[in-house]
């Protein structure tokens, strides 16, 4: 059996077509595990993208904490007899995976970029020491427990003739001396960066928190613009909220192109936009790490650079 | 209190550089360190025993020359250091079960600290791990955290939202590097640590020489990435003009 789950739905439906794929080669079902009431309409959409069978559990929960997601699917994954685990790397997923695969004393694979099934044995592959590598994990126990980022892999279309079998169960998890005591959303702009085209990102080279309006402008003169920076921006001096973050920590994008002005180019921000089409760096130092992943530099004050290039670009569209 | 703070020496992933032919990391003779967010979770540590009293053990799971490196926790305000020197093919599975069995083993221990994860492979497995073997809270992505003799309440990052929880003791908490800015140790205190003491042990003390990974790296593989590295540097009137020509030609203005 090959057991998916994610708190976000989006990313189970994502999962449930990979956990397709590989259950033709392992010769197992594909389990869903979702946790609400028994007439949770979402189990259906399960089946209807991919899934044989879902598990409806944990009726009893008020928002599951880490500790009671991991006693539910150890009791289900245990039960079962599984050879793979594929739960969302949502930073809740990511929480929940390690501790789901300390209690099943098995190997754990966070954030795999790629998942294949090689000489039998599970095989994940995820970025390493910063993104100058990529580690490839071969698993020995049984089952792998592997968390999934979001997008990794499409939907399965949806067949409304699809018939799956759904159960429900009741699975009491431990108790616990924690609680959550209140969530609050994340201070956001609503940006998303990471299905943006074009990012032009500011870091440490700006002076003050009102110059930052230098970026927005550029940003602005490309079309289809997003404003991005590296952390020390959003979290240490907050000048822009989190959504902006691009890094190992914060986001990771690959829009067609990506400006980084006044970004020195630490490991853990280049691990967050290595993957970009065009990259641009704009520094005064010409030693500065960026432009060794930079396809095109130029080495001078951003606040001298930042208007002529406005200008510059405003002329050729 | 009684506070374990989980600390790992890492290369230091600055400082990797990529060989030309093959295109893989070089991870011989790079310098190495503890890793950065340890640190963090050394010095919410050392915050929290200043504040309500106890012990802090920095443990590490380790090569043996780990133990240099474990004395700058120590200069910065730990008191004692335990080093569990690893079996040679060590997953999370392994290190996590010994991380736990060490803490057992130091025992009655209220409160264990861990960095969200470490900057080597940032898996961030061995905080949950290490709670689950134990059975007890976590609260994971704490950046804002107040301790209690009876409880402790932490601001968490969970992505989308902040979540507040609170948790009795024992528990587990893994920090963000936005917790705090930990202190640089002064000169008398580097030579201080010197006395403070570091037990060195092995899996077979903590009967655990039979454990077996789960999992293991068979191939560190490169990352292809080939820029053109085009830098313009001269008349920045000429260099803006060139930048905005090629942008574009590549396609990217429109």
């Amino acid at each position: 059996m090959v057991v998916v789950y994610s708190d976000n739905r989006k990313m189970a439906l994502e999962m449930v077509a990979k956990a397709r794929e590989l259950s033709g080669p392992l010769n197992e079902k594909v389990t869903a595990v979702v946790l609400g009431k028994a007439n949770e309409p979402f189990s259906a959409d399960l089946v209807k993208h991919g899934a044989d069978r879902v598990i409806v559990a944990g009726a009893s929960l008020e928002g599951a904490k880490a500790e009671e997601t991991a006693d539910i699917l150890h009791a289900i994954v245990k039960e079962e007899g599984t050879s793979l685990v594929m739960i969302g790397s949502t930073k809740s997923g990511k929480e929940m995976a390690p501790r789901l695969a300390a209690k099943l004393l098995v190997g754990c694979s966070t954030d795999s970029k790629k998942l294949y099934i090689q000489d039998g044995a599970v095989h994940s592959e995820r970025v390493v020491f910063s993104g100058n590598g990529v580690a490839v994990e071969r698993f020995s126990s049984k089952p792998a427990v592997v968390t999934v980022p979001a997008k990794a892999y499409d939907p399965l279309p949806r067949d409304e003739g699809r018939q799956g079998e759904i159960i429900a169960k009741e699975i009491a998890p431990g108790v616990y001396g924690s609680k959550v005591v209140k969530v609050d959303p994340m201070l956001s702009e609503g940006v998303n960066v990471e299905d943006a085209e074009k990012i032009v990102s500011c870091g440490r080279g700006f002076k003050n928190s009102a110059d930052i309006k230098l970026v927005e402008e550029l940003a602005g003169v490309l079309k289809g613009y997003t404003v991005g920076c590296s952390r020390p921006i959003a979290a240490d001096l907050k000048w822009l909220s989190e959504d902006h973050w691009i890094g190992l920590s914060g986001h990771k994008v690959k829009p067609k192109l990506y400006v980084a002005c006044g970004i020195s180019g630490q490991v853990q921000h280049i691990a967050g936009m290595r993957d970009s089409g065009i990259i641009v760096a704009i520094n005064k130092d010409a030693n500065a790490p960026i432009f060794k992943v930079a396809d095109y530099g130029i080495v001078g004050d951003l606040y001298q650079v930042l208007p002529k290039l406005i200008n510059a670009i405003k002329q050729k569209s | 209190m009684n506070i374990v703070v989980c600390a790992k020496q890492v290369v230091d992933v600055g400082e990797i550089k990529v060989n030309p032919s093959t295109g893989k990391p070089v991870l011989e003779g790079i310098p190495k360190k503890i890793s950065d967010i340890d640190k963090n979770a050394n010095e919410e540590a050392i915050r929290i025993r200043d504040k309500i009293g106890g012990k802090i053990t920095v443990l590490t799971v380790g090569p043996p020359d780990a133990k240099e490196r474990m004395k700058e926790l120590l200069a910065m305000g730990a008191d004692a250091g335990v080093l569990v020197t690893a079996p040679d093919k060590a997953d999370y599975h392994v290190t996590s079960t010994l991380i736990a069995k060490a803490i057992q083993r130091i025992g009655a221990v209220d409160l264990i600290i861990c960095a969200e994860a470490s900057i080597d492979q940032f898996s961030g497995q061995i905080g949950p791990r290490v709670a689950g073997i134990l059975n007890i809270p976590q609260l994971t992505y704490c950046f804002k955290i107040a301790a209690e003799k009876d409880k402790l309440t932490a601001e968490r990052n969970m992505g989308d939202n902040i979540v507040t929880s609170q948790t009795s003791y024992p528990a587990l908490i893994t920090v963000t590097k936005e917790v705090n800015q930990p202190r640089l140790p002064s000169l008398m205190q580097i030579l201080g640590s010197a006395k403070k003491p570091i037990e060195v042990i092995t899996p077979a003390d903590l009967g655990a020489s039979d454990i077996r990974p789960g999992m293991e790296v068979v191939d560190i593989k490169g990352v292809a990435m080939s820029r053109k590295n085009v830098v313009f540097k001269d008349d920045m009137d000429e260099s803006v003009a060139k930048l905005a020509e090629s942008l574009a030609k590549e396609g990217v203005l429109g």
